[in-house]
């Protein structure tokens, strides 16, 4: 049990940390590696929690795909990442403001949050009857939550759709590999065998 | 957790048809033949046709289909009479406009069949919405019609203002449905569910016990996210840009269907699972109500873009629509459906119009250029002015009967002050749509438009005003089908 507990003060701990140098570092690219150390101790507070399949998702979406898609926007856009941070002292003040308000709002929710007492238990047990995490979900998903699953599958399909519609743009005069042709190719038609004299040229 | 049966697909049959012949001319129009520009304009406009005819197929699908209240999918999705009242407004919408569209893009260089595919994904977005019977299927609804509809409000990429209409919907709408979310995990954090009937039945349970003060955060929340998406006030700061911006038959399509169907939805999920808890939110929707009809009387007055003034009247007419969700009865529900179906064929119609102001290679916006159309378009002028008149609700138009009915509602339920605010504001309201009839009729003509202004515009014109003009002659089929679909819900 102090095991566990050292484990999750630990990745708890770096999580914020991490959090916190993403908003703070100076450099973008720094940024984006700790937010990526946030993930890796998401991960393993969602596996301390028993939900291994979560875990491995956020690794594999966030860190895998969106992080680096992150690094690739910094790197290859060229944002002035100091000029965005000046307004921020001007701003502090407002943005303080707007942040005590939603912390009071939380504090008034949070007082009246009553847990139901079954509801401990639930929350303690994340998968039923020792299936294992991506096995319970499996069987969810794809019986019970079909419909969702398939609209889900549907937006993605409009955001595809979406980006090629608005970005694509079909420019005249380019050169596109045309596989059959290059196929249908012989050496006959391109190769020449010249008897080419001593001394002279062609 | 019991094993899961086959899921019911019958309830949804329109919807997966919808889904799959989208696909399909997808993959018909992605694999034509790469050409020169006519050839893409050819595929566009045969594309376009294929949807409308899919369009028509899926309502005669969902006429076949309805009949009781179906559940399916795990009580996922539901399809009653009152889904197939909003579902037929929202098909015919959606056909009217693609309908409309073609000669549109062609003109501004855009056709691409891309549109009509996304048209149909968002229309199968809204049947999705407007029969969800959960929280979860209710929030990927509203994202398939969003994701499609900011892609089309950006669809005229190379014009600012539609690259701004598509970017400005897209941050607000992405911030509404963050808002909605975070509406409906409290409301599930507190109720411990997210079907509708389930919500409805912890409610009921906990009749005269004020519920979870989170209960009633998570409702604020999920009714400011959803005022978003019918744009009423105070939440309609991108309602006139994007109106603007977009491509104008998409405006068109955007003013009717999508507003039908949030609509639709924000009355399922109030009257249904919240319907116990009235008293809690009556006052929120009262003020949208309030707020918004005031709003859509005001602002419109200043507007010289026709564009403009067609979003704040539409503002307005969710004021009006809304007034029947805040009476929350049988009479009010009813009112909104007839007022809906009626606002379906005002605003196409007036769409329609707009559509028609052409002058040489330039399309016409401002509300100047209708100088003198009487002399120049005798019939395009009636038509301009039969819409101006029954938005304004001059008996006998159809546009009378629709706040008639909502006013009626509310005077029963002794909600004197809405119905009074209601009338006021429709009086305002009058000015800028009579000001645009004496514009037609009494100013000096400019030059003339375009003639003649083509063959769909001249259709659609047709059928929506002989429908506005003779409702009050035969509404028998239109009220039936709204009491009965209302009656479902109570």
């Amino acid at each position: 049990m102090i095991v566990q507990a050292l484990a999750f003060y630990m990745f708890a701990f770096i999580a914020v940390a991490a959090g916190v140098m993403v908003i703070s570092a100076r450099n973008p690219v720094h940024s984006v590696l700790f937010l990526i150390l946030a993930f890796f101790n998401s991960a393993g507070l969602f596996v301390l929690m028993g939900a291994e399949f979560l875990a491995m998702i956020l690794i594999i979406v966030y860190v895998g795909a969106v992080a680096v898609l992150f690094m690739f926007v910094v790197m290859m856009l060229d944002i002035n990442f100091a000029e965005l941070r000046q307004g921020f002292l001007h701003y502090l003040p407002i943005g303080g403001m707007i942040g005590l308000v939603l912390l009071a709002e939380i504090l008034v929710i949070v007082g009246g949050w009553i847990m139901a007492p079954e509801a401990a238990k639930t929350a303690m047990a994340p998968a039923p009857d020792a299936l294992t995490n991506t096995r319970a979900l499996g069987e969810l998903i794809y019986t019970h939550y079909i419909f969702l699953f398939q609209a889900a599958g549907v937006v993605l399909l409009i955001a595809m759709i979406g980006a090629i519609v608005l970005t694509h743009r079909r420019r005249k005069g380019l050169r596109k590999q045309k596989i059959a042709d290059q196929v249908r190719r012989r050496p006959e038609d391109t190769v020449e065998v010249r008897n080419v004299e001593t001394g002279k040229g062609i | 957790m019991p094993i899961a049966e086959v899921p019911n697909l019958i309830p949804a049959l329109p919807e997966i048809f919808m889904v799959t012949v989208a696909m399909a001319l997808l993959m018909l129009g992605v694999f034509q033949r790469e050409g020169d520009g006519a050839a893409t304009v050819q595929t566009a406009r045969w594309i376009s046709y294929l949807g409308a005819i899919t369009l028509m197929l899926a309502l005669l699908l969902l006429l076949t289909v309805a009949g009781g209240r179906l559940v399916g999918f795990s009580g996922l999705f539901v399809s009653d009479s009152f889904a197939v009242f909003f579902k037929t407004l929202v098909l015919i919408g959606a056909a009217m406009a693609i309908v409309l569209s073609p000669a549109y893009l062609e003109h501004q260089g855009i056709a691409r069949f891309e549109y009509v595919v996304l048209i149909l994904f968002a229309t199968t977005g809204m049947m999705v919405m407007i029969s969800a019977n959960d929280l979860i299927s209710l929030y990927l609804g509203l994202e398939i019609q969003s994701l499609s509809l900011y892609v089309i409000a950006a669809f005229q990429r190379d014009d600012i203002r539609s690259a701004e209409a598509g970017l400005k919907y897209f941050v607000l709408g992405a911030l509404a449905s963050g808002m909605l979310l975070y509406g409906s995990s409290l409301v599930y954090g507190f109720a411990g569910t997210t079907n509708f009937d389930a919500l409805a039945a912890v409610f009921h349970a906990g009749e005269g016990n004020a519920p979870a003060l989170g209960v009633i955060v998570g409702i604020v929340f999920i009714l400011a996210g959803m005022a978003f998406k019918v744009s009423a006030a105070p939440f309609h700061m991108w309602t006139p840009d994007v109106y603007e911006g977009a491509p104008t038959p998409f405006t068109a399509f955007f003013s009717v269907a999508p507003k039908i169907a949030a609509l639709a939805l924000l009355v399922r999920i109030m009257i249904g699972p919240f319907g116990e808890l009235v008293d809690q939110w009556r006052q929120i929707v009262m003020f949208l109500s309030i707020a918004s009809m005031v709003l859509g009387a005001f602002a419109a007055i200043n507007q010289r873009n026709i564009k403009r003034m067609m979003a704040y009247s539409s503002i307005g007419h969710v004021g009006y629509a809304l007034i029947g969700l805040a009476v929350g009865t049988e009479a009010g529900v009813q009112g909104i459906m007839v007022y809906m179906a009626i606002y379906l064929f005002m605003n196409l119609g007036a769409f329609a119009c707009i559509l028609g102001m052409r002058r040489g290679e330039r399309m016409l916006e401002n509300i100047g250029d209708l100088a003198g159309l009487s002399r120049t378009h005798p019939m395009l002028a009636l038509a301009m002015a039969i819409f101006m008149f029954s938005m304004a609700g001059i008996p006998p138009l159809a546009g009378f009967f629709g706040k008639f009915y909502i006013f009626l509602a509310a005077i029963e339920a002794e909600l004197y002050a809405l119905a009074v605010i209601g009338v006021l504001a429709s009086v305002v309201a009058a000015f800028y749509y009579l000001r645009i009839v004496k514009i037609m009729y009494f100013d000096q003509p400019a030059e003339p438009l375009n003639r003649p202004i083509g063959r769909e515009i001249a259709a659609v014109l047709l059928a929506s005003s002989l429908i506005i003009v003779f409702f009050f002659a035969y509404p028998a089929p239109i009220l039936a089908a709204a009491a009965a679909a209302s009656a479902t819900l109570f």
